[in-house]
């Protein structure tokens, strides 16, 4: 195989983004998918509880109402126009995935299933309303096997195990990228006019989290090595319910259906900090709340978990106290067999991994790093920006985690992910056809590999006593103690002088695995180094940031400050220093308020 | 607890033919067999090559031989094994390209052969397509597979013919016959009819014991054979 390859568009990122993007631009322009993993190993097959959309199959509910909830969500830091689109455009999303064959749950009517997800509510009596759509407790599974088929299906070209590790720009213009293909080890140049990254999160920066290996952020690090800033990369969900010590995802789709969070001396602490909706309140509100529960004493046996309780006599206990019905007016009573139906997957994790059956006895949980609201800032149609003005770069394109529309804004509802996939991966994949379309082919630079070659002989070429291993466990542990749920300026800063020291560390990390092929310690060490990056711009972006906004909340700045701190952060790397820069947030209808659920 | 860990070890690059390698260490008795592999890659020999990627038995890309079964590496806890020795080897019936990683693209190629995507010619409705609670359960089962291949490579006939579908594929196609809104089953069934096709399966069962997902899938390849059989999807 020559290693010069020639498309219209490139897409980066095998996950439902990529995927709905490669969808819609094969349709006219000649379109690649590089992915690092086979495409069904993605990340987004992890996701459980649902894809947000306000159908209406179960009650009363309006895309407006959804727009809001995640106004609100956002704290207020999403952007009110992009935010508008992606709930109006849930709703034929959602069917038109269901058009593709994915196999939701359905109503005894026949219809897509809906059930509750925190946030997510009726605008009028301001309880929780079911908006979630699911195939069971594997919804982002089946969107991911659905729309790889769907791609199947429609002949789109995949370079699967291809490692992509550079952007190529010309002129301002994006012209290709560079990958490495595992299996060989030969660098490939994919030269293109549209380039779409769609490579996920950077979870894997924390120690207890529930992202994948394979979350290692690189697109926001390769974008940043070219200039390209990163937007609000200080906002970090931590998901309220991972499993004890390993971080898997126990989807907010059990509270959902009724379970609870219980402290340590046996009592359901949500009322006392979110009157309303109580265990359905949104996540950043939630992973405070345990994390305090925890300070003040009340974790379980005096460790650093409480429980999630979906026994059945606990869920319907709750559900009487809530008044909870069901849509045709009885009351809520859920059976074990209801639940192991509904929740199948939970149930066999939680058996796995913590030895307890979810049915009869309570999960021990504790917060989890989820999810990246910050990114490649972007359009609602995928475009991506360079500066505080929104300057569009020509042929770029990000979509999904790996990009910051911004839909999130401070703190993302769940069910709003999976949207976001399907919702801007069509988007992008549209635009970056449309754009290739009209636009010529770029001009490769002289010397494509160039940069790819300096970065990785640099680490095949390091040489000392250092173990990538132990730089990673240390990155992981400073932080997960002191850039999570709650930040104060001197554990920060001391995060930041130990992730600069790791930086300089990991130059002094030799590898042991000289061979070309699947050489998976090469890959992980250039990994490792993307995770450094993004800890220092999180991190940095986070010191500055002197004000609690949704995910990103300080001890020693307990409040939102709206007179100085509603804008986004923007961060460049520039010659090894990270500058910031800010640009306001779009407000159309809804002025920020106070935030109480 | 102390354990010892056998690993199957090819380097395409140095050796000629495969080896063992032993490892001691201490470790949890919960910890995963994936944290053990992670552990000697990271301590003791970083040119240990294995794929991996969600770690929670979602995603399919650390299924392997462990103490002779397939499992997923992520989704097999030490304690779980009732051993202190532990064997882990690449799957059988597909080339070995380095230590653990074996060549996906044969289970590939037949999971690609069966039609795996949903077909349906009739003009989009405006909203979903219904379809009710019974119809849905009907092949709930087998959308769950997550294309680890524990299942097809322990099949003996698969083993003596890498041609033989497989019961991955088989379990695929099964997800789309029995879906009561797909329009395609004849077209699948006909090319399950083949030689090649689901009469391979001699009903050993070892791919329902090899499922990481706790699919049932001889029940489902059973229930194919009887649609070829009866020519009724009931």
């Amino acid at each position: 195989m020559s290693n010069y390859h020639q498309f219209d568009v490139l897409v980066v990122g095998g996950g439902g983004a990529g995927l709905m993007a490669a969808l819609y631009a094969s349709r006219t322009a000649s379109t690649a998918v590089l992915s690092k993993l086979y495409p069904t190993r993605s990340h987004t097959g992890t996701a459980q509880g649902g894809v947000g959309a306000a159908l209406g199959n179960i009650e009363e509910d309006h895309a407006e109402w959804h727009t809001f909830d995640s106004v609100k969500g956002s704290d207020y830091l999403g952007d009110q126009d992009a935010i508008e689109f992606m709930c109006y455009e849930a709703i034929d999303a959602v069917y038109e995935l269901e058009h593709y064959g994915l196999p939701f749950s359905r109503t005894p009517d026949g219809r897509i299933a809906q059930r509750p997800f925190g946030g997510h509510t009726n605008n009028i009596t301001g309880k929780s309303v079911s908006r979630a759509c699911y195939a069971a407790d594997r919804t982002g599974h089946m969107i991911l096997q659905t729309l790889y088929q769907q791609c199947i299906k429609n002949q789109v070209r995949f370079y699967d195990e291809f490692q992509v590790v550079d952007l190529l720009l010309v002129d301002g213009v994006a012209a290709g990228v560079i990958a490495i293909e595992l299996l060989t080890g030969e660098l490939h140049t994919f030269h293109a006019k549209s380039v779409v990254f769609a490579t996920g999160g950077h979870g894997r920066i924390w120690e207890i989290t529930s992202n994948a290996y394979a979350f290692s952020g690189d697109g926001v690090a390769i974008t940043l090595r070219r200039g390209i800033p990163a937007e609000d990369m200080e906002f970090f969900q931590f998901h309220p319910t991972g499993i004890y010590k390993l971080g898997i995802l126990i989807t907010e789709g059990v509270r959902g259906e009724g379970g609870v969070l219980i402290n340590g001396i046996g009592e359901r602490f949500m009322p006392r900090y979110a009157p309303k909706v109580k265990d359905l309140a949104s996540r950043d509100v939630i992973s405070r709340s345990i994390y305090l529960e925890i300070r003040e004493g009340r974790g379980v046996n005096g460790e650093n978990y409480i429980y999630l309780d979906m026994r059945p006599e606990v869920v319907n206990k709750f559900a009487a106290e809530d008044g909870r019905k069901r849509p045709d007016g009885t009351p809520y009573i859920v059976t074990g067999e209801e639940l192991l139906s509904k929740l199948p997957d939970i149930v066999d994790f939680a058996r796995t991994y913590l030895g307890v059956d979810p049915v009869t006895q309570p999960m021990p949980i504790q917060p989890t790093a989820h999810y990246a609201m910050g990114g490649i800032p972007t359009t609602k149609y995928g475009e991506v920006l360079i500066d505080e003005q929104n300057t569009v770069m020509p042929g770029l394109y990000a979509a999904g985690e790996v990009a910051c529309v911004s839909v999130h804004g401070a703190n993302r509802l769940g069910t709003n992910s999976l949207l976001d996939l399907i919702v801007f991966g069509k988007h992008s994949g549209l635009r970056a056809a449309e754009y290739a379309s009209e636009a010529a082919l770029p001009k490769l630079p002289a010397d494509p590999t160039d940069f790819t070659r300096q970065q990785f002989d640099a680490i095949r070429n390091a040489q000392g006593s250092e173990k990538v291993f132990d730089i990673a466990r240390e990155m992981k542990t400073i932080m997960s103690d002191n850039v999570g749920v709650f930040r104060t300026e001197l554990g920060m800063s001391e995060a930041l002088e130990k992730v600069r020291e790791l930086q300089a560390r990991l130059k002094q990390a030799p590898l042991t695995d000289k061979g070309k092929i699947f050489n998976t310690e090469l890959i992980n060490t250039w990994e490792v180094g993307n995770l450094l990056d993004l800890a220092e711009v999180t991190t940095v972006s986070a010191l500055a940031r002197k004000e609690s906004r949704g995910g990103h909340a300080r001890e020693d700045y307990p409040n939102r400050d709206d007179a100085n701190w509603l804008k986004h952060s923007l961060a460049w790397l520039e010659n090894g220093q990270i500058r910031l820069g800010y640009k306001p947030v779009t407000i159309t209808k809804w002025q920020p308020k106070e935030r109480v659920y | 607890m102390q354990i010892t860990i056998k690993i199957f070890r090819f380097n395409p690059e140095q050796d000629k033919k495969p080896r063992h390698e032993r490892y001691t260490m201490e470790v949890q008795p919960t910890d995963r067999v994936l944290d053990v592999l992670e552990y000697v890659k990271g301590n003791f020999d970083g040119t240990l090559s294995f794929r991996r990627s969600c770690a929670h038995g979602v995603c399919g890309s650390d299924a392997m031989r462990i103490n002779g079964r397939n499992r997923l590496a992520c989704k097999t806890l030490v304690k779980d094994l009732h051993s202190s020795k532990i064997i882990v080897e690449p799957l059988l019936g597909l080339r070995v390209i380095k230590d653990l990683i074996v060549d996906m693209e044969p289970f590939f190629e037949n999971y690609r052969s069966v039609l795996p995507y949903f077909i349906n010619n009739d003009p989009e409705p405006k909203k979903e397509r219904l379809q009710s609670i019974e119809d849905r359960e009907r092949f709930d089962d087998t959308t769950k597979c997550i294309l680890c291949a524990a299942c097809t490579t322990s099949c003996p006939s698969f083993w003596s013919n890498e041609q033989y579908v497989g019961p991955a594929a088989i379990v695929t196609a099964h997800r789309f016959i029995f879906d009561s809104r797909d329009q395609a089953a004849a077209e699948r069934l006909k090319i399950l009819n083949t030689q090649f096709g689901v009469y391979r399966c001699h009903t050993i069962f070892n791919c329902t014991d090899a499922c990481p997902r706790e699919i049932q899938v001889t029940k489902a390849i059973g229930e194919v054979k009887q649609a070829l059989a009866t020519g009724k999807l009931d």
